[in-house]
């Protein structure tokens, strides 16, 4: 009887001991799981998580983390999947965002290229000099470029 | 006269119901004078937008083309009868999702006078297959089953996958509507007409005329004409009365008994199916040059006073051809457009009959039987859907909205047909919810979509910006490189001319 509670007790010691070093020595495979989280954000690169862009913030809430709240334009749905991702608890969101498209006036703009460089996916065209414009279609609705315009023609205009 | 072969049941599921069809058969289809307006939504069919190409306040001829075809998935619209048009604006409409559409509306002046063909029309064996196909789709025609998908590129997507088989549905299932039969009793000719084009449009040897059982009368004509004919490529087949046997998927399966793989089409297993009416109406357009303006429609239930089967012009509202067929009964409730099951609810009459509207159907009381309960895990609508779905699991995924789940259960592939309504105990509503479980997953695939275009794109713009200042780099270290080689003479020489300009200025 003895024996038999040893022998038990001595194989859990050593498997524990076993597992704690594992997981402190060998490194975390955390790529995939980056790629998991990303695969959830809507990609809409838009910094507003405090991260320059969707990528950055997987990493941090894999590695880092981050709370899983911080994503306006996924809205309360992706940090619900996210909370059952990672087994975490369901947070209600930090801020929410409509869905909207940003447009410029085309008759104010005075071509400075600052909005252009601005965008984070390529969704603003135009030359320097030139009159530039939002091309809806590829619009994530960030808000990047609304405070780079020096004459403030650029306005969001919410997704019916 | 070719005798009709029948096919036992291949198909799993499905109901046999009651047809409710004698009442609206008894008499021959009247046709629906010419209305004071006409409302013509400028799209009818699954797909792309029309473009109307007439302004307000222009004078329209019957034929005269108003929409124009737009990207790949088109079909044009033609006027329905003479007049004038005087508004395109939003107008209510009977499509499945919205309630109005843009509708261009024509104040007939009664002449009905015909455009000017352009093209004496030639026999149809002397065009190519291709110029056929072209010639289809100017004439606006789409599938008049019920799903009014462009029939010329229904034929262009069949014709790259060579099929074997032509199979024309003149099963109509569902019950109350009737307008197929009728057509098949009274426009035999134009069906077995529109087969034959189409057969040469595709390079199709085979061609199966497909009634249901319970259709003698449409049988016996359809018989009498082949047997005229004498073309053998041309085979009447019958299948049993079993809603919903002409579901395009289950009719293949029926006739050739090839399943219609998941996701896929029937021009995958070698088939084409059409409908008879649509097969009508291509005849109409190549042999006589007339465009899809009218079709047969039933105006049936217990709901009206006199169910008949009438032709209208396209674009005349419910409201007129209802008061044509005499009206509705004292205690008529509900409207719906399209058949019992797979039709839409209105709550007004004033829409317009579109090319898909192949019934309208007023009832007394309104089809809910009772209160919507639990579940009891009966597993009675497993046993009727016809694509051998599992309707109770997919009713707990569409309830807990888990896509994932939805999709490995199947749910894309649900027919929408409610067979699992009809048969649920508990008369909970499944295919409704099936109908918002699919719009949902849609949704979802586009935001997918969308973002995975947006994650693309944001990581081009940064290789592409990392390029840019790596490139800069060498460009600045290859300056300081040849600032340095040129020694300090080249620069003092440099320095010195500076110098200068700045003493001149």
């Amino acid at each position: 009887m003895i024996t038999a509670v040893l022998t038990i007790a001595v194989i859990a010691l050593l498997a524990g001991l076993a597992l704690s070093l594992a997981s402190r020595l060998l490194p975390a495979n955390n790529g995939d799981l980056v790629e998991t989280v990303n695969d959830l954000l809507p990609q809409t690169q838009c910094a507003q998580c405090g991260y320059p862009g969707c990528r950055p913030y997987a990493q941090a809430v894999v590695e880092a983390g981050a709370a899983i709240n911080l994503c306006p334009p996924g809205g309360q749905e992706t940090v619900e999947r996210l909370a059952r991702l990672l087994g975490k608890e369901g947070l209600p969101l930090a801020e929410s965002v409509l869905p909207s498209v940003a447009v410029i006036d085309e008759n104010a703009c005075i071509g400075c290229v600052h909005c252009r460089n601005a965008c984070p996916v390529d969704a603003i065209v135009g030359a320097s000099q030139l009159m530039h414009t939002v091309i809806e279609s590829e619009c994530t609705g960030c808000e990047l470029c609304v405070a780079p315009c020096p004459v403030d023609c650029i306005s969001m205009r919410p997704l019916t | 006269m070719t005798a009709p072969t029948y096919d036992l049941g291949k198909l799993h599921g499905g109901l046999r119901l009651p047809g409710h069809k004698a009442a609206s058969t008894a008499e021959p289809i009247r046709d629906v004078p010419i209305p004071d307006q006409l409302v013509l939504p400028i799209t009818q069919h699954v797909g792309d937008p029309s473009q109307p190409i007439v302004g307000i306040g222009e004078r329209v001829l019957k034929g005269q083309l108003l929409a124009d075809a737009e990207g790949a998935l088109g079909a044009p619209v033609h006027a329905s009868s003479s007049g004038k048009v005087v508004a395109i604006e939003p107008w209510p409409v009977a499509h499945r999702l919205g309630d109005t559409a843009p509708c261009i509306v024509i104040e007939c002046d009664g002449e009905d006078r015909p455009v000017e063909s352009v093209d004496s029309a030639e026999h149809f064996e002397t065009l190519s297959p291709g110029a056929l196909l072209s010639r289809i789709l100017q004439g606006g025609i789409v599938g008049l089953g019920g799903a009014a998908f462009p029939t010329a590129q229904k034929l262009m997507q069949a014709r790259t996958g060579k099929p074997e088989f032509l199979i024309l549905n003149g099963v109509e299932c569902e019950p109350y509507i009737s307008c197929d039969d009728m057509l098949m009793r009274e426009r035999a000719a134009e069906i077995v007409g529109g087969a034959e084009i189409l057969m040469h449009a595709l390079q199709i040897s085979i061609c199966y005329l497909v009634v249901e059982s319970d259709k003698s009368e449409a049988l016996r004509r359809l018989g009498e004409v082949l047997a005229e004919l004498q073309d053998d490529r041309i085979v009447l087949k019958q299948v049993p009365t079993i809603y919903p046997s002409g579901g395009e998927d289950q009719l293949v399966q029926l006739v050739t008994n090839r399943e219609v793989p998941s996701g896929g089409l029937p021009s995958d297993v070698g088939c084409l199916v059409q409908n008879v009416g649509t097969a009508a109406s291509v005849y109409d357009w190549i042999t006589n040059d007339e465009p899809l303006i009218s079709r047969i429609t039933t105006v049936t239930g217990d709901g009206v006073n006199n169910p008949m089967n009438v032709r209208a012009r396209i674009g005349t509202t419910v409201a007129d051809v209802v008061e044509f067929t005499g009206g509705y009964a004292e205690h008529a409730e509900h409207l719906i457009i399209g058949g019992p099951l797979c039709g839409k609810s209105m709550s007004t009459d004033r829409v317009p009959l579109v090319k898909s509207t192949n019934s309208i159907l007023a009832v007394l009381k309104s089809s809910f039987q009772g209160r919507e309960l639990p579940c009891i895990r009966c597993g009675d609508c497993a046993a009727v859907c016809p694509v051998r779905l599992l309707p109770q699991e997919l009713f707990w995924h569409a309830c807990a909205d888990n896509e994932t789940r939805l999709r490995d259960f199947g749910l894309t592939d649900c027919i929408e047909c409610g067979c699992c309504d009809l048969v649920c105990p508990s008369h909970i509503p499944l295919t409704a919810n099936f109908r918002i479980a699919k719009g949902r997953i849609r949704e979802l695939a586009d935001e997918k979509a969308r973002a995975e275009r947006a994650r693309r794109r944001f990581e081009a713009r940064n290789e592409r910006n990392e390029q840019e200042r790596d490139e800069r780099e060498v460009e600045l270290a290859r300056q300081k490189e040849s600032a340095k080689r040129a020694g300090p003479a080249a620069i003092a020489a440099i320095l010195k001319r500076k110098q200068q300009d700045q003493e001149e200025d």
